[in-house]
């Protein structure tokens, strides 16, 4: 794959098979990428694997799952180009082996999300799609028909019943296999052997492909990585390896730096919207900065950057600030040592950054100290004061037990989830990933219940 | 071509019911001793049948033959002081012939075939690889009567009688098919061999089947071998519904009360009838369970499951897994019992009697009555080894070696 600069163009790819877009991406392909083309094409399979992977850690059903898988694929990968849309299929994938390819948590989530997502793709497509799919991975599978399947039609039959099953249509197709290589589908007994030959059907026969999908992509995945500490990634310094290294821990969703017209916030709402529409880990910040008239640094940040995506005008922050910090530290000291660093995050000072809120990504890798109150919560607190908090903020029991469950599995974002659900009585399909999403989500439903 | 074997009876076998005949002033009284087995290995053991079979057509001529192959596999011997003899290997027929002779051996076990022979491994164990590993091995199948302590109650441990004997028939038919039918191993051996003996359950082994129906192999199994043995002769033969313990063992099976209760207060009647009392309760058991007018789930399977728990072979996995397991050679004689370990026909399994095989001193007592001590072909021929002897050779060896032939002519 040849990375070009801006000036070059992604040339077409060979069209593919006509009944599958689904490819096997068994090498790299001869494609000339465009530099941001790169970085764009990775993010968006990104956000793919990261839904897939909050759906699975939701417990969504298979059929759930499959809704999801298609809809994320949609949103994030289709081209208007059918030819663009297989090259990003593809550039994306080889990008993200580079990306995951380091370490060996990142090689097992990736493995984990490719696979899932290989997995459902599969069973959307038709079954001549199937059929193609089934027909490169080369494997010896005969298709059984005619005079043999009628021989054997009622003990596959029998077979499938066995096992619970749902009946199979009248035209499901199954594949002779010799039988030591379906070992598992064996020993469970749930298929018909005669001759040596396992019937598999054609259901069964996707597992088999995703165990071959998978075990390809992991051998793969431990060569590219050689590849990558050998050669790429010093030859690449200076230009996809800081892509490369920056993907793997990159929030991927808006980036609320600039709050939508609308949603302004005045001083005067502020406690009631902190009540309402406030996600914990903003909440604790304001009741203790109402508490203590002080939030160290790290607080400051968290809750400053907030409040700007929130809407909250520089002027109206610094008078809130101002307000809060005289009472502890006096008005003079206020000015000289805390209102710099406020313009400084609204872009006006200095490096003239217009600095983003912070995603629950970063806020959950962050390491409070003493004294300090940012973080989140649901990694942070003690499971006596997270429970309290979340008392406070009128959970219920229920879901109180839910919340901490997904505590213990250390899925903080989705104990947030819950608590988002169960405060406004509403789901969240989406997931939390931002707190000034959560801001947003929580005021329309409010608003739409008035 | 998969070559296996499978082996049969537990440790210490006793055989009651027909037995040991007396024979008037006999030379040879029943026993094992060294010199019988002195007797034996001199003029009745298989010698170029066992290497015949062990060398899986490599000891001929042709280009495609591996002369190291029968050197690579280890025998073991025990000898009569409980001196335990591991990785023996022989490179032809005369090594293993005189070395039985010599050592006459009270066990003879047969091990796998290893990467090298056996005898010189230690030179290979200085070089760090392990160089020295079991490469091949007959898949074995491993039957122990203790294991079915739990569903008969005319013996238990090592005993056999002719009432329970017939589970290992069964199983017998059922792993044939299986091996034949359903994976297409063309030559199967079955022989009757010793295993050390298992601990003792008192609590009943259940099978639970889910699904709707029975996968194909299991309703084959059922209606062709199982179903007839166990409502033909086993409820009877081990009274299994005329003894209020035994029946509740059956009862426990049944995931229903109401059934139960109803079935426990027809049978505490005791009414009598014509008919054999288990023959009669277990019909009313069918009925109430196959009815159709069950209402908790999956209660019909209750007959299949309880038939698949007293009659469905049981095996021991650990045997079949490993490659290091010392099978006993067939042909060799039992210390305990006397009596050779004989090749089983599947075809005519039902036939075969446990207690009627031939023992050390009645193969002496045929030799001696026999033409005049020449050993050879024909003695052996003339004694009750003859059979089974001609049975080994025609439907195993023959065979194997006719696949072996096929097979490394296909190879060049």
């Amino acid at each position: 794959m040849e990375i070009v600069g801006s000036r070059g163009k992604s040339s077409v790819s060979s069209a593919g098979d006509a009944f599958t877009d689904i490819q096997l991406y068994r090498s790299a392909p001869e494609l000339e990428v465009r530099l941001e083309d790169f970085e764009l094409y990775a993010v968006h399979r990104l956000r793919v694997l990261k839904g897939i992977s909050d759906g699975l850690s939701r417990g969504k059903k298979p059929n759930e799952m499959e809704d999801l898988v298609n809809k994320l694929w949609e949103a994030n990968m289709k081209r208007s180009e059918a030819s663009e849309f297989i090259n990003k299929d593809i550039i994306s994938h080889f990008v993200l082996r580079l990306v995951y390819c380091r370490e060996e948590e990142l090689r097992k989530w990736f493995l984990s999300m490719e696979t899932t997502l290989f997995r459902y793709r599969f069973q959307r497509e038709s079954p001549e799609g199937q059929r193609a799919l089934l027909a490169e991975f080369n494997l010896p599978y005969k298709a059984v028909s005619g005079a043999e399947y009628e021989s054997v039609k009622d003990k596959l039959k029998q077979a499938t019943r066995s096992t619970g099953q749902s009946l199979l249509s009248a035209d499901t197709i199954f594949y002779k296999v010799p039988f030591e290589q379906v070992p598992d589908l064996v020993a469970s007994r749930r298929v018909f052997i005669l001759k040596g030959y396992a019937y598999v059907a054609m259901n069964q026969v996707v597992s088999l492909l995703v165990t071959q999908y998978r075990s390809n992509l992991s051998k793969a995945l431990v060569l590219t990585n050689r590849k990558w500490t050998s050669m790429i990634r010093e030859q690449e310094k200076d230009r996809l390896t800081p892509i490369v290294e920056a993907l793997s821990t990159s929030y991927l969703g808006p980036d609320y730096s600039q709050p939508r017209e609308c949603a302004e916030i005045s001083l005067k709402d502020i406690d009631q919207v902190a009540k309402s529409s406030f996600p914990l880990c903003m909440r604790h910040l304001f009741e203790k900065l109402r508490e203590d008239h002080h939030l160290k640094h790290g607080g400051r940040m968290q809750l400053g950057l907030f409040l700007k995506g929130v809407g909250l005008k520089l002027d109206d922050a610094l008078a809130f600030w101002k307000a809060e910090f005289s009472r502890k530290v006096g008005a003079e000291r206020f000015d000289k040592e805390y209102a710099y660093s406020i313009r400084h995050n609204y872009g006006k000072e200095g490096k003239r950054t217009d600095y983003t809120p912070y995603s629950c990504q970063k806020i959950i890798s962050s390491t409070p100290g003493v004294g300090d109150h940012h973080g989140c919560p649901y990694r942070h607190f003690s499971e006596e004061n997270l429970r309290a908090a979340l008392n406070k903020m009128g959970v219920g029991n229920r879901a109180v037990e839910d919340v901490m469950d997904k505590v213990r599995s250390r899925h903080y974002q989705l104990a947030c989830t819950l608590t988002f659900e169960a405060v406004h009585g509403a789901s969240c399909d989406a997931g939390i990933n931002h707190p000034n999403q959560y801001y947003i989500d929580s005021q329309k439903i409010l608003e739409s219940r008035q | 071509m998969v070559r296996e074997e499978f082996d049969n009876m537990g440790e210490d076998m006793v055989i009651d019911g027909a037995g040991t005949e007396q024979k008037p002033s006999s030379e040879f009284p029943d026993g094992f001793n060294a010199n019988y087995l002195k007797i034996y290995y001199g003029k009745l053991f298989p010698y170029a049948d066992m290497h015949k079979w062990m060398s899986y057509g490599n000891d001929g001529k042709h280009p495609g033959c591996d002369q190291s192959y029968f050197g690579r596999r280890e025998f073991s011997f025990t000898l009569d002081n409980d001196i335990y003899l591991r990785f023996q290997s022989f490179n032809n027929v005369a090594e293993l012939e005189n070395a039985i002779k010599e050592k006459c051996p009270f066990k003879i076990d047969i091990g796998p075939v290893y990467s090298v022979d056996p005898a010189k491994r230690h030179a290979y164990a200085q070089s760090g690889d392990n160089i020295f590993t079991p490469v091949e091995r007959e898949l074995i199948f491993d039957i122990d009567i203790s294991d079915y302590d739990d569903v008969r109650f005319c013996c238990s441990g090592a005993d056999v009688c002719s009432e329970c004997w017939p589970l290992m028939t069964v199983a017998i038919k059922v792993i044939d098919t299986a091996l034949r039918v359903v994976v297409v191993v063309s030559i199967v051996g079955f022989v009757m061999v010793k295993q050390e003996g298992k601990g003792n359950e008192n609590s009943l082994k259940k099978v639970t089947f889910a699904g709707r129906s029975l996968h194909p192999f299991l309703g084959r199994s059922y209606a062709e071998v199982l179903k007839d043995f166990f409502e033909e002769k086993y409820i009877l033969s081990q009274n299994l519904f005329s003894d209020e313990e035994r029946y509740e063992k059956i009862l426990e099976m049944i995931p229903d009360e109401s059934t139960t209760s109803e079935l426990r207060g027809k049978w505490l009647d005791n009414k009598r009838s014509r008919d054999d009392i288990n023959v009669v309760r277990w019909g009313q058991l069918k009925h109430m369970l196959q009815s159709g007018k069950q209402k908790v789930q999956g209660i019909h399977r209750s007959v299949e499951e309880i038939v698949f728990s007293f009659t469905y072979p049981r095996l021991d996995l650990e045997v079949s897994k490993h490659m290091n397991h010392l099978l006993k050679a067939p042909f060799c004689v039992h210390p305990k019992t006397g009596r050779v370990c004989v090749p089983i026909d599947p075809k005519h399994c039902e036939e075969f009697d446990p207690s009627a095989v031939p023992t050390l001193s009645k193969l002496l007592e045929e030799l001696n009555m026999g033409a005049s001590g020449t050993g050879g072909e024909e003695e052996l021929e003339n004694t009750s080894l003859g059979k089974s002897i001609r049975y080994f050779r025609s439907s195993f060896l023959q065979p194997l070696l006719k696949s072996c032939k096929e097979a490394s002519n296909s190879r060049f």
